[in-house]
């Protein structure tokens, strides 16, 4: 048994190096001066000098701080507003019982197996109508309401005795003060949980934003990169590219690394309780 | 809307005060997720197939008929990506759980190692699939990229991954296994954590052996997070076109076209919305029948653990 082991650990270690070899070879050639025609792009060997010229160079050609802005307020927003309706309805499935309600449930988790991008024609149809082509509101629309969210605030609030609102709501309290002043501070981990879910994937979302936005000050991050490394491309810009990249996925990785129990847990944290 | 106004106004009481029946707090508390529910997920699943039901034709009245449908199926590029959608679900789906379950199972211990090992392959995770598309770019750039580069130091010849038909499809199927497999391991992970060691324990005692043990005791107990997993594997194989659209826009030769990006290009570019609509109507039906599909066996393999 322990002589077979190290084999395996080898190999795995040698999978996990290749899977890091895309990252590896976006942070050398970032850092690489640019010299143009050079041969070794492709070279992973970290070889100095090092110069932060290549995003000084992508912070002055791309729109950065527009992209980040508007990344930062529809990441924002859709969640402020998630916060409220999956909290309202995660608690009616989980603490009222109405007949019904099972068919109810059943209608909302529909939106899990139907993500807004499936439904990318008539939602935009509907955007339009709306008046909200073109406007960051139109990106956030699809995902104020969240099936994910219900289910996971459900479970959280299932998993707090009902005596702390009761207690409350004898206190005068109605039922609204119960839910925000008791027992959200309690579901404060599955809210924090929901939170990262839902700030990772519409950081990263590309082709809903793509077709609701038509002018550059509405571009998120994910849209812009996409032009912006596709002019990088046609000039063989690469380091550029690279560095374009990193400023994309940095935020990310960087709370990943910073928090990452935190973000494993809740990335697990779906369907599993 | 689920109530009339006099119904709306017993709504509103019933938020104020505490003794009101049920139904009419709960009607309160999920009308803010409902009313979003209905504008982008019920409606646009109603207005599609309306849309899909009725015939444009140039300088007539609409008229309803499966119009749209008989020309959906009459579409060689509309196979081709249904073809491909297979083909890359299949592509994706096998060898990442594989891949996951396998690095779950060698990485299920705790320590700093493992931990650092598994760190390393979660990261493509947290990146956008467009930034992904990005850095593979160039890693599958023809002749100066990362692959080609080094190949060519191993005595192999440049290849034009993303340029011939015969590999474009393979490519962005490698590039969505890299990106998820990590996300795929987290769950079999907890899935094993699950797993009451006294079960091994007693497995061992009695003369089993790893392979054995894996088969008759692992794989069984895992049967609720492979098919949780395999669901959301499926969505994500369904959903996930980012870096069609950024890398291949669907060539060369539609080798990469797949249905979500028939149905963007469609209606982005040709204006077809009629053949959209229809495109829309048929791959909702053939998702939910999937993942009910998957379910029922899902639900099979608890009753069979229990």
């Amino acid at each position: 048994m322990k002589a077979n082991r190290a084999p395996v650990r080898l190999l795995v270690c040698a999978a996990a190096l290749l899977w890091l070899v895309p990252f590896a070879w976006m942070a050398v050639a970032a850092l690489r001066p640019q010299v143009a025609g050079a041969l070794d792009a492709a070279s992973l060997l970290p070889t100095g000098p090092f110069t932060l010229a290549n995003f000084a160079e992508a912070w002055r050609s791309g729109r950065f701080p527009v992209w980040y802005l508007n990344t930062v307020f529809v990441c924002g927003g859709i969640l402020a507003i998630q916060c409220v309706t999956v909290s309202l309805a995660g608690y009616a499935f989980a603490r009222l019982r109405f007949p019904g309600s099972n068919w109810v449930f059943t209608a909302f988790l529909l939106q899990l197996l139907l993500p807004p991008v499936v439904l990318i024609v008539p939602n935009l149809e509907m955007i339009t109508r709306l008046g909200l082509y073109d406007s960051l509101g139109g990106i956030m629309a699809p995902y104020c309401a969240s099936a994910f969210g219900v289910f996971l605030m459900r479970q959280t609030f299932r998993s707090i005795p009902r005596d702390f609102e009761d207690a409350a709501q004898v206190d005068g309290a109605t039922r609204l003060q119960a839910i925000r002043h008791v027992l959200l501070p309690l579901a404060a981990p599955g809210l924090a949980a929901f939170a990262i879910v839902s700030v990772t994937a519409h950081w990263n979302e590309f082709l809903w934003p793509l077709m609701v936005v038509s002018s550059p000050r509405n571009q998120v991050l994910t849209v812009g990169l996409a032009s912006f490394t596709a002019s990088a491309e046609s000039g063989a810009d690469w380091g550029l590219m690279a560095a374009g990249t990193m400023l994309v996925a940095g935020p990310l990785l960087l709370g990943f690394l910073a928090f990452q129990r935190r973000f494993v847990s809740s990335l697990v944290f779906t369907g599993l309780k | 809307m689920p109530f009339d106004q006099g119904g709306l106004q017993d709504v509103c009481r019933a938020v104020r005060q505490r003794r009101s029946p049920a139904w009419a707090v709960a009607a309160a508390l999920l009308a803010p997720s409902a009313v979003f529910l209905a504008a982008f997920t019920y409606w646009p699943i109603l207005s599609a197939t309306l849309r899909a039901l009725t015939e444009q034709r140039f300088g007539q009245a609409p008229s309803w008929g499966l119009g749209n449908f008989t020309r959906l199926f009459a579409d060689d590029r509309f196979a081709t990506a249904v073809g491909n959608s297979a083909l890359y679900a299949l592509g994706t789906i096998g060898p990442s759980l594989l891949l996951a379950l396998a690095f779950a199972l060698a990485l299920r211990e705790s320590g700093r190692l493992n931990a650092l090992l598994r760190t390393m392959l979660v990261l493509p995770l947290l990146i956008p699939l467009v930034a992904a598309a990005a850095l593979f770019t160039f890693i599958l750039l023809p002749g100066g990229g990362l692959l080609d580069w080094h190949l060519a130091k191993l005595g192999i010849g440049a290849s034009n991954w993303l340029g011939s038909p015969d590999t474009a499809l393979g490519a962005i199927i490698a590039i969505t296994i890299w990106k998820n497999t990590g996300y795929y391991m987290l769950f079999f992970l907890a899935g094993l954590a699950g797993i009451p060691e006294e079960y091994h324990e007693a497995a061992k005692l009695d003369g089993a052996g790893p392979f054995t043990r894996l088969r008759r005791i692992t794989l069984p107990l895992l049967g609720p997070t492979l098919g949780f997993v395999f669901i959301i594997a499926l969505l994500n194989a369904l959903t996930q076109v980012d870096h069609v659209v950024t890398m291949t826009r669907g060539g060369p030769s539609d080798s990469t076209n797949m249905i979500l990006y028939y149905i963007y290009q469609q209606s982005e570019q040709n204006m077809d919305h009629g053949l959209a609509a229809a495109a829309t109507v048929v791959s909702v039906a053939g998702l939910l029948a999937l993942a009910m599909l998957a379910l029922r066996t899902l639900e099979r393999g608890i009753h069979y653990e229990s």
